[in-house]
């Protein structure tokens, strides 16, 4: 039994000659004011004199156990993650990472006024080119989009896809259609046409319930809940060809856990064998897609207690390539990614540690 | 003896199909078009009467999401029970052809214990011969339509479904 | 033309194994809701031929079929829908020794409740008189309207009597997670009277199977109730229903069942933190997965692997003995009984997964003939 360390306390173990990549830390907006010098004079006005305060955050409780690692985030400061330096004290320098990249959940999918959500989405990343990514040559980004309007997510993308700090399209698990539905296409025409990747993050506010069932009462159901989310999005992507018409697009999947990846394939491949004539362009088992396009972080780590049961699992993905880093920073976990890292064998741990994501990301 | 008369000509009827016992070996005959196949009236998969199964006007194939084309020339068989689909003249699985183009019929590949996945059906030569329809259990046809099926499908790398076979025992 | 000598379904491991508990037989209705009529009393009756059954609308996916061809009985009717030829053709020929039915009525999905009640009260009076009072080996699942609890309770005590009725029948996706109190009252009566509860897959109540949105192919619809299965799982685990009603045990009826170790291990890691959220939980999830919930085992998950088959047993825990035998005859997607597991099983294992678990289950004689 080696689990549940506490992420907090237990840095250093890792080898310090190897790089490491960390592919999923956060930035956080700290408050719609911080946006301002990247709002035009007409939603800074809405902001200041309507009831319209900016978007609404529900991915992340503020004070959650999970949201923060403690002694992070103080009631009257700045929420945990929005602080540039804070990061590069506690991953930056204090892991020696050579590239990080920000994941910004900022909830823009929450307006369902377009062009509010688009002013927001706009926002958000100038904010992040100008506060982040210019700040430190360490770290690229992942857009923030307005999913929910395909067409004005596109533009978006292509307004900003140049920047050489963005590396991927921010979409995230819960949406009102799934990812792969053909409604969806501009997004993945303006990520292939950008060379980007696509990253499915946790949350999303759709305003649809997160379970099949509707709406559930905790916290606790949508933490646990988002992996089956995100499984349903990778049903949906692999079936309905998204990878076959962008044989190019790769797919980052943040924070869902991988130990169920080995028995979800088993299922989806059997149903694929049966209905193949359904959606003849799947021309591949989905358990191929899946190997070829679609990477997963592995924190928070969804691990048994017994080690020997977390290495079958690892070996059920069938992949090398599939595991990347993460810590997932400021979020606090049960278990620490160095537990996985010192049982997988030494070619695997280089790759989960920094090979996988330079790959993806055409990481120098 | 390998090769047993099955039916006379013209008792199975273009479109049609028979299925017959030999030695216990029962054997599904297919009349498409004028030629003859013959397929072990098994499934791989769980063991279904596979010959009692669909047969489909030919491959269904996809340029893109949206498209379905129909190839003519590859009669398909789906089975009975959950539709998995085999090519009539190969025993080819239409799920997993990239495989079974290596594979070698003469050959027995699997050691004990490694027993997996089975994604083909046994198929037979069969040919009419002097006004009577003959099978021989001795002889496949030829697998060189393997490739020609994967090339149909467009399948490209086949990203790791690395499975073995289980050894079917008819 | 197809001419068949001869039915070449593998019979002998049936002729010398041990009869099996089937925890999933389909018993259909021929005609659909027009099977129940003559069992609604007038005021449905007419109700049903004026405007007919209604349930929330936007699930269907064009698909092939429905039931596996050589399920159709010789009469012409629905396969599954005529007793005397599922006894022949799965009952007998498979060596069943019990198995429990599933009638997928129109009842739980009813936007009017009353008339949800009222075809539950018929399908269950119709599978009493067509189906358990004509083979002695079947058991059924109770039909009801889930969305109107205090209609269902109603109905659960009606039958509970009848000890031929072995469990409350939930749809796949209700309109509210299983876990809600809304449907305490439910769970409150099956604990009372000793009933299981079997959420069995698909059917739902106008939410889309996935937390993602309507997606567009049957394949996708067909994959999904795995996914809707673990929400109801983690609904039923955080709402503290197993701590306000220990004696409940809830099935997990055509959902696969690989999924359950990875779906425990990621609660407890997300419980180990978030505990303070459900003060109500005094175990951590895992043990209540392991302690209320059954799961059975089609559509079977076949990886390529077979020996990842077996770590996946080795995964599950204490759930393995928790683990049942279903086939969903007739179903397209059935598993047959001697074919179903992609590894061969010792006999010890084999006989807990298609004779001893559900035997424990549901009370039935320890030993299987």
């Amino acid at each position: 039994m080696t689990g549940n360390h506490d992420s907090e306390t237990s840095h250093g173990t890792m080898a310090r000659a190897r790089t490491l990549v960390d592919a999923d830390v956060h930035a956080v907006v700290p408050s719609t004011q911080s946006l301002f010098p990247y709002l035009s004079a007409h939603w800074r006005d809405h902001v200041t004199n309507t009831l319209m305060k900016g978007v609404v955050e529900t991915a992340y409780p503020r004070f959650a156990p999970t949201t923060s690692r403690t002694g992070l985030d103080a009631p009257n400061g700045p929420p945990a993650g929005s602080s540039l330096e804070a990061l590069q004290r506690d991953v930056l320098d204090c892991d020696e990472v050579e590239y990080a990249i920000l994941c910004c959940t900022y909830q823009v999918d929450s307006l369902h006024n377009p062009d509010a959500a688009v002013a927001f989405s706009s926002a958000a990343n100038d904010w992040l080119a100008a506060e982040w990514l210019d700040q430190d040559p360490r770290l690229r980004a992942g857009i923030v989009v307005p999913v929910h309007y395909p067409e004005l997510a596109a533009r978006e993308i292509d307004r900003v896809g140049g920047h050489p700090g963005f590396v991927q399209a921010n979409l995230p698990a819960r949406t009102t259609f799934p990812l792969g539905s053909r409604i969806n296409s501009p997004i993945w025409d303006a990520i292939a046409r950008n060379d980007l990747v696509a990253a499915i993050h946790f949350g999303g506010a759709p305003g649809t319930p997160p379970t099949p069932s509707g709406w559930s009462s905790y916290y606790l159901e949508d933490y646990a809940g988002m992996a089956h989310v995100v499984q349903s999005q990778l049903v949906s992507l692999i079936t309905e060809g998204t990878l076959e018409a962008h044989p190019g697009v790769k797919v980052a999947v943040l924070e869902a856990g991988f130990t169920w990846i080995g028995p979800f394939l088993w299922r989806f491949d059997k149903e694929w064998r049966n209905l193949r004539r359904l959606v003849p362009w799947v021309r591949r088992p989905p358990s191929a897609y899946l190997r070829d396009h679609f990477r997963f972080t592995i924190q928070p780590l969804d691990a048994p207690d017994r080690n020997d049961h977390l290495l079958q699992a690892i070996d059920q993905i069938g992949s090398e390539h599939v595991l990347m880093y993460s810590s997932d920073y400021p979020h606090r976990h049960a278990s620490d990614p160095d537990r996985l890292l010192n049982i997988v064998p030494a070619q695997l741990a280089d790759r989960i540690r920094a090979d996988n994501a330079k790959a993806l990301y055409g990481l120098p | 003896m390998a090769r047993h008369v099955v039916a006379r000509s013209g008792e199975i009827p273009e479109g049609g199909r028979t299925i017959v016992n030999i030695g216990g070996l029962p054997i599904g005959i297919f009349n498409i078009d004028g030629e003859y196949f013959a397929i072990l009236n098994r499934c791989p998969h769980q063991g279904a009467p596979l010959c009692e199964g669909h047969l489909w006007p030919g491959l269904l194939v996809s340029s893109e999401p949206g498209d379905y084309t129909n190839r003519a020339e590859v009669p398909i068989i789906s089975c009975i029970w959950h539709g998995w689909e085999f090519d009539l003249r190969t025993g080819q699985s239409v799920c997993d052809p990239q495989r079974l183009r290596v594979r070698n019929y003469d050959v027995k590949v699997e050691a004990a214990g490694t027993d997996g996945f089975n994604l083909h059906a046994t198929t037979y030569a069969v040919e009419e011969l002097g006004g009577v329809i003959v099978v021989d259990l001795d002889r496949r046809p030829s697998t060189g339509e393997a490739a020609k099926l994967s090339h149909l499908l467009g399948a490209r790398s086949n990203g790791g479904n690395e499975a073995t076979d289980r050894e079917m025992v008819p | 033309m197809v001419t068949i000598i001869e039915r070449t379904v593998s019979q002998t491991a049936a002729l010398v194994r041990p009869a099996l508990i089937d925890c999933d037989l389909h018993n259909e209705l021929h005609g659909d809701v027009w099977a129940l009529v003559p069992y609604l009393p007038e005021r449905w009756r007419r109700h049903v031929e004026t405007f007919g059954v209604r349930s929330p609308s936007g699930g269907f996916y064009p698909r092939f079929m429905d039931h596996r061809a050589d399920a159709r009985p010789p009469s012409g009717r629905r396969a599954g829908s005529d007793v005397d030829f599922v006894r022949e053709d799965y009952l007998d020929r498979c060596r069943v020794a019990y198995a429990i039915l599933n009638p997928l009525s129109p009842a739980a999905s009813q936007t009017n409740l009353e008339l949800g009640a009222a075809l539950a009260t018929a399908c269950n009076d119709w599978q009493v008189a067509e189906w358990l009072d004509r083979e002695p080996r079947l058991r059924a699942s109770i039909a009801v309207a889930i969305e109107a609890p205090d209609l269902a309770v109603a109905e659960i005590r009606r039958r509970a009597r009848d000890t031929r009725f072995v469990q409350v029948l939930f749809t796949g996706r209700p309109q509210e997670p299983m876990g809600r109190r809304k449907y305490w009252p439910i769970y409150e009566a099956c604990e009372d009277l000793g009933l299981k509860v079997a959420s069995h897959a698909f059917g739902s109540y106008g939410n889309p199977v996935t937390g993602a949105g309507w997606p567009s192919f049957y394949l996708e619809d067909h994959v999904g109730p795995a996914q809707a299965m673990q929400a109801n799982i983690i609904s039923l685990v955080t709402e503290g229903v197993f701590e306000r009603f220990p004696g409940l045990q809830v099935i997990s009826v055509e959902n696969g069942f690989a999924w359950l170790p990875s779906l425990c291990w990621r609660l407890d890691a997300a419980w180990s933190l978030l505990r303070d959220e459900v003060p109500h939980l005094s175990l951590a999830p895992s043990e209540y997965v392991h302690r209320h919930v059954w799961a059975t085992t089609q559509p079977m998950e076949e990886p390529h692997h077979p020996h990842q088959f077996a770590e996946m047993l080795d995964h599950l825990g204490p759930l393995v003995d928790r683990i049942v035998f279903a086939s969903d005859y007739p179903h397209w997607d059935a598993d047959q009984p001697d074919e179903a597991f992609p590894v061969r099983l010792g006999v010890e294992q084999a006989r807990k997964f298609y004779y001893a678990n559900a035997a424990t289950l549901y009370g039935f004689d320890s030993k299987s003939c």
